[in-house]
């Protein structure tokens, strides 16, 4: 045992692959306990995967992996020890809710690890105030910096007090400062938990430098182990990414040497990039506040700054995606203009993210941007198959980007941004993710296409390296330009020792932050913080009730969806109700009478002045008659023959023609009994006025009792099937984006991570809708009753307590299909069809349940909205209870249980 | 102009490969224009077929047995004899759509002339079943009495009679109505989530934002979206129409149905633009499916297809005018069963295009300014 005092975590010849990628290659490794180590190496060598391995999030594929003393391919130990991990996934503020508060987002993380009130304040007051967060804590984590995002994120993963910290490159797309103050919160934590182990990756090489101790890592392989000054004694090397470079296998090596700038030929005339004043505001925000720069062709210009400050925002009014709100933006001395496909063609732009088409490979991506950039037909290919050999994308030329390397997808954007030969590159973060060897292969290309092409370049960048290649750069705060110049210059004008510390110069003048290093002393850790993390339990409704609370909160946020989700099923009904009918009226016909008697005349008006039947110009001929069928005009048509009076009279039973539009089904057969009971009412009166006195033709009184609805109209009939529609639709749907869209977002992890089980966080995250579900009801049963005068004849409880039980099955079935699909978009078209076409069809909504046969009464009884459409139906049109309806009720009940036990299965608790 | 053709094919290209590597969104289609289609005109009945129906006898006489014996199949099901009492809680219970009540000495009172009363009850809660139903039931009876007082010799032959018969649909088999109007419901639904959620999809991605930057106008953008999504669709319906409409349903289709296909891409068209307007006012996905949502249903249920049109309130017949697929519910209907053909449907055809020109519009005023904002 004395093993595990010394290691926090042991890997044994762990195996990790996806699909035909292997991501580890028999990881072999020792984290010592109580140190802060380093995961270094190029993106996509499998650094992520070992962490996720680590934390528990990422399922054991191969391989021995022993974290705090246990096996964590047990479940038991698993569980066990996940409140004693924290985990911080890759990305900026991943696992953060946007629009939870800075408050609310640690507070939900302490009551999922099941914190009581005081201790959660007390966490989050001392985490908010080391973090230096306090006065931020009602801003919403969607409007914090990028810096902000990630000391929040540290803050939720640091709010149960963890034995064990997982970091994946939490510094990543931060900028300087707020990477030195992050690194320095560390510090202090560790400082006042030195018990705490912390092993994090990162892809900056000289923060790397101030661990304890590092793992290299290359091609899911270790290279070297051992602190930082010994991996580069190791290798002779006097910084640390040479000596990481040094690691690689020669492969990789060849061709890599120091990147050079050569000197600049200035260039005369008009500039480049000429921008005055520009200004964007978003609503009252300002993100972008007067920014001027003139930049000269072939100019390779810098510009850094941290996430959500503005640089972005500068670089698509440049482009014309965005119009500023004041000020002028000229390229090549044409104001640039959202319509101007002229200067669009003298320009490349590569945003932020990967922004091409995932789904058509690397060849035919070049080839639809050749396409677009109308590239003469003869040089199409020539060009197709310069930009592969130039940016080295042989190898993969027919591969989908989804599964490249992020430095080769990289590689690939800047191909297709330079395929038309651009006068100008504007490009958003080209690098950040890629390892230092793609890093600078790419500022190769990019120095070559400036100095030899006199491509003048627009960049912005995290790294500090890459500022220094740039002619020129400026450092951007909160929307302003803080400092323009050459790299050396500003480094001069700073006295500083190098450009970094020149920059956080820069970046603490500007946010007036001295820094909040001595803010906060470490206060006595009360007795109750280790108390709670008792066993983990079977279902804590405590936690259900984090993930519901949170849910909601996220509902609430989001008006435009609680407006829609409230308002939505009210019109609809009010839509349905007036719409749907099936009272048919006013049939129109006409008459082809080839008789012309008085005989005649009396049989049609019994027709003309029914309720049921309007009268339309008569007819001349059959041909006549089969057009105004075919055109639909004519429900149906009356053929009256030859002699018609003459034979009533003299008792030959003349007949009577009737064309009948088929087309319409149910509208042709309600059309033929409307004739017939014409045509009886016209034989009674007949046989009346004949024989007169009481007629021999009626026999017997048929007394037809329309049970229910005694007024025979559709609105009471269909208005018990649109509320059972309505709620079941609203809710399946809004429930089925829920799990699906954390999945697409990636704060999944957070399930994954945490304590919380499978069952937790899927009820937790139905109840929201539950709620909705109910609000519908209410509002639905209110507007039957109180507009549509539909009585509610039964007894109200019954249909009340229905409602809840089917808004519950109708959410489990949402859950059900939000666990099993991996899109949104599938989400929205899977419950679509899986509840508008059984619901419509065979739950007797429309067409009653005891004619349905086979595949169709099967699939019918196989959803839970044929049983709750026996209920409102019950309540409202036949007057019943609990008594008659019993049935149903366990029938949806069982539904419920079918459905959560579906989803809980289908839902995974790690990732692959 | 040639250029920005060349540019809405290629786009249009990217579009149908984006579609080819999404099997779940290959399978929905297909499921959704095959099997759904299937089901639906197969299990639902609303001609009067299967008709669950029991008999409370209590005459117990040769009229009343030959009434009984009267209730044939496929109109019917085996009528089933219940007791007085049952009525009311088989009824309750859905179990049975009509009961007939033959009172005491029914066939007795027939024979005196006293004009007994037979009750038919009817559960009015399944409006499609029981006006016809009942109207049925009505006719059935009369008859079967009037052939049992024929038999004793005291009748005498009605003064006229009416010969029913029905164009187009000559046994009123409502699997050809409903085979069809699914496949109409079915391409509302589509193509209205598949344009609007390729949108969305694009802007979640940043591709859309890509594609602003470079000499494409979001005017070629979308009608690569258009007639992309619109050709998915139609092969789909054409596939649906030949293979499971008329092949496996064996409906009998007497127009054309090229010109359908045409109709339907005008349709498709109007549908699409729709969807990228609606795709313009949503920030995410799931704001996207709830403004959908209302669109289709309402577009679905009101169209005339499920019930018609003439049953509904003047203002929502109004309104119902400016949805494409109030219109195309009504071509589809003129095509494929009364086999009218463009001098008949015309007009149709016109106002489909010219809705559709107005949504266009509609959404390229908006594109522009929307889809980058989001950034």
């Amino acid at each position: 045992m004395a093993d595990t005092q010394v290691f926090v975590a042991k890997i044994k010849s762990a195996n990790h692959r996806y699909g035909e990628t292997i991501a580890l290659d028999g990881v072999s490794i020792d984290v010592p306990r109580g140190e802060m180590v380093g995961l270094i190496g190029p993106d996509g060598v499998g650094k992520s995967t070992l962490l996720g391995l680590m934390a528990g999030v990422r399922k054991i594929q191969q391989g021995n992996v022993e974290v705090l003393g246990g096996d964590m391919a047990e479940t038991r130990h698993r569980e066990a020890v996940c409140s004693q991990i924290a985990y911080m996934p890759q990305g900026l503020g991943h696992n953060l809710y946007p629009t939870l508060s800075v408050f609310e987002n640690i507070d939900f993380f302490g009551r999922l690890f099941g914190q009581s009130a005081r201790e959660r304040a007390w966490h989050i007051k001392d985490l908010l105030q080391s973090t230096g967060l306090a006065p931020f804590a009602n801003r919403p984590a969607g409007k914090l910096s990028g810096g902000m995002k990630q000391k929040l994120s540290l803050c939720c993963a640091l709010i149960h007090d963890p034995d064990l910290l997982v970091l994946d490159e939490p510094t990543t797309g931060v900028d300087p400062l707020s990477r030195l103050q992050f690194w320095e919160l560390i510090d202090r934590i560790r400082v006042r938990r030195p018990d705490m182990s912390v092993i994090t990756a990162t892809a900056y090489m000289e923060e790397a430098e101030r661990f304890d101790h590092l793992i290299a890592m290359d091609d899911g392989k270790v290279l070297a182990v051992g602190t930082s000054d010994e991996i580069k004694q190791q290798t002779g090397a006097k910084t640390l990414e040479e000596g990481f470079i040094a690691l690689l296998p020669e492969a990789k090596r060849q061709g890599h040497s120091a990147v050079v700038l050569p000197p600049r030929v200035a260039h005369k005339g008009v500039l480049a990039i000429e921008a005055e004043n520009l200004t964007m505001k978003f609503g009252d925000f300002t993100a972008v506040d007067q920014v001027s720069v003139k930049i000269e062709r072939g100019e390779i210009f810098g510009f850094l700054g941290s996430n959500g400050c503005g640089k972005t925002t500068t670089m698509k009014m440049l482009t014309g995606l965005l119009a500023p709100t004041r000020g002028t933006a000229k390229l090549f001395g044409r104001t640039v203009e959202a319509n101007d496909l002229e200067t669009r063609r003298r320009v490349g732009y590569m945003s932020q993210s990967f922004s091409l088409y995932g789904e058509l490979s690397v060849r035919q991506n070049l080839d639809l941007h050749a396409d677009l950039f109308d590239l003469p037909k003869a040089q199409r290919k020539i060009r197709v198959a310069e930009m592969i050999r130039r940016f080295d994308l042989e190898d993969v030329r027919d591969e989908l980007p989804q599964g490249l390397p992020l430095g080769v997808r990289q590689r690939l954007q800047l191909a297709v941004a330079v395929i038309h030969q651009p006068e100008m590159l504007i490009l958003d973060e080209p690098t950040s993710g890629v390892d230092p060897i793609a890093r600078d292969e790419f500022w190769r290309m990019l120095i070559d296409l400036s100095r030899k092409d006199g491509v003048t370049i627009f960049i912005s960048t995290h790294f500090i390296n890459e500022a220094e290649r740039c002619d020129r750069i400026s450092l951007m705060h909160a929307g302003k330009i803080l400092a323009m110049d050459r790299p050396d210059a500003l480094r001069k004008a700073r006295r500083a020792k190098t450009l970094e510390d020149a920059f956080i110069g820069y970046l603490k003048e500007a946010s007036g932050d001295a820094s909040v290093d001595d803010a906060s002393q470490p206060e006595r850790v009360p007795e109750l913080a280790k108390a709670t993390t008792s066993a983990p339990r079977l279902f804590s409704p405590n936690r259900m009730w984090a993930f519901a609370r949170r849910e909601a909160m996220e509902l609430v946020r989001d008006p435009i969806r609680v407006m829609f989700a409230l308002l939505g099923p009210v019109i609809l009904a009010i839509a349905m109700a007036n719409g749907i009918s099936f009272d048919v009226e006013k049939l129109d016909y006409a008459v082809l009478d080839q008789d012309r008697s008085q005989e005649s005349q009396t049989f049609l008006e019994n027709f003309s002045s029914s309720r049921y039947f309007n009268h339309k110009t008569p007819i001349t001929s059959r041909i006549e008659l089969d057009k105004r069928l075919r055109n639909g005009e004519l429900k149906f048509a009356l053929i009256i023959p030859p002699d018609f009076g003459r034979d009533l009279l003299k008792g030959h039973t003349p007949d009577v023609g009737a064309w009948f539009d088929g087309a319409v089904t149910f509208q042709a057969e309600t059309s033929r009994g409307y004739v017939q009971g014409v045509l009886s009412r016209y034989l009674a009166e007949f046989a009346r006025q004949e024989k007169g006195g009481a007629s021999a033709t009626v026999l017997a009184d048929i007394a037809t009792r329309f049970r229910y609805n005694q007024a025979f109209l559709s609105v009471f009939a269909i208005s018990p099937g649109v509320l059972m529609l309505l709620m079941y639709m609203f809710s399946t749907m809004l429930t089925a984006l829920g799990v699906v869209r954390e999945k697409e977002l990636g704060s999944i992890t957070n399930l994954y991570a945490s304590p919380a089980s499978k069952l937790e966080f899927l009820v937790g995250k139905q109840l929201p809708y539950v709620g909705f579900g109910i609000i519908s009801f209410a509002s639905l049963v209110a507007l039957m009753v109180l507009f549509f005068d539909v009585p509610v004849t039964g007894n109200f409880f019954a249909l009340a307590v229905g409602a809840m039980l089917f808004a519950v099955a109708a959410t489990s079935l949402g859950l059900v299909i939000s666990s099993f699909v991996s899109t949104q978009l599938a989400a929205i078209f899977g419950s679509a069809i899986i509840v508008m076409i059984p619901t419509l069809n065979f739950s007797g909504m429309m067409y009653p349940v005891s004619t349905l046969e086979g595949g169709g009464w099967f699939v019918g009884h196989a959803f839970p909205a044929l049983y709750f459409q026996k209920i409102t139906s019950g309540v409202f049109n036949k007057g019943l209870g609990f008594a008659s309806l019993y049935q149903n009720y366990l029938w949806i009940g069982f539904f419920c249980l079918l459905f959560w036990t579906l989803a809980t299965l289908l839902l995974r608790k790690q990732e692959a | 102009m040639g250029r920005s053709f060349k540019n809405i094919y290629r786009l249009g290209l990217k579009e149908l490969n984006s579609l080819r590597r999404d099997p779940v969104l290959i399978f929905l289609i297909i499921f959704t224009f095959t099997f759904a289609i299937y089901s639906v005109a197969t299990g639902v009945q609303t001609e009067l077929r299967n008709a669950s129906i029991a008999i409370a006898d209590e005459d117990q006489s040769e009229l009343s047995r030959q009434i009984r014996a009267s209730f044939l199949k496929p109109y019917f099901k085996q009528p089933a004899l219940i007791g007085l009492e049952e009525i009311d809680r088989s009824m309750d219970a859905s179990r049975y759509a009509f009961v007939i009540d033959i009172p005491p000495d029914f066939q007795a009172d027939i024979m005196a002339q006293r004009k007994p009363t037979l009750q038919v009850n009817v559960d009015a809660t399944a409006m499609t079943l029981a006006g016809n139903g009942a109207a049925y039931i009505q006719t059935i009876i009369n008859r079967e009495i009037g052939e049992f007082v024929r038999k004793s010799g005291t009748n005498s032959k009605p003064a006229v009679t009416i010969s029913m018969r029905t164009r187009f649909n000559p046994n009123l088999e409502s699997s050809w109505f409903m085979a069809v109007m699914q496949v109409v419901s079915n391409i509302t639904m589509l193509s209205l989530i598949l344009s609007g959620a390729a949108v969305i999809r694009e802007r979640e991605r940043g591709t859309i934002e890509h594609l602003l930057v470079m000499p494409v106008t979001p005017g070629e953008i979308m009608l690569a979206k258009i007639w992309a999504n619109g050709l998915a669709i139609i092969l789909a319906v054409t596939l649906s129409l030949y293979v499971v409409v008329q092949g496996v349903l064996a409906v009998h289709i007497s127009g054309s149905i090229p010109l359908f296909i045409v109709g339907t891409s005008l349709f498709l068209y109007a549908m699409t633009a729709l969807g990228i307007v609606l795709s313009t006012y949503a920030k995410s996905m799931p704001q996207f499916a709830l403004l959908a949502i209302p669109f289709f249903v309402v577009m679905n249920m009101l169209s005339g297809g499920t019930s018609p049109l003439e049953g509904m309130p003047k203002f929502l017949q109004i309104i119902m005018q400016a949805s494409p697929s109030t219109h195309f519910t009504s071509f589809a209907q003129s095509v494929l069963f009364r086999g009218a053909g463009v001098d008949v449907v015309w007009p149709q055809m016109l106002i489909m295009l010219a809705i559709g020109t107005v949504l266009f519009l509609i959404a390229l005023a908006r594109f522009r300014s929307t889809m980058s904002a989001s950034g």
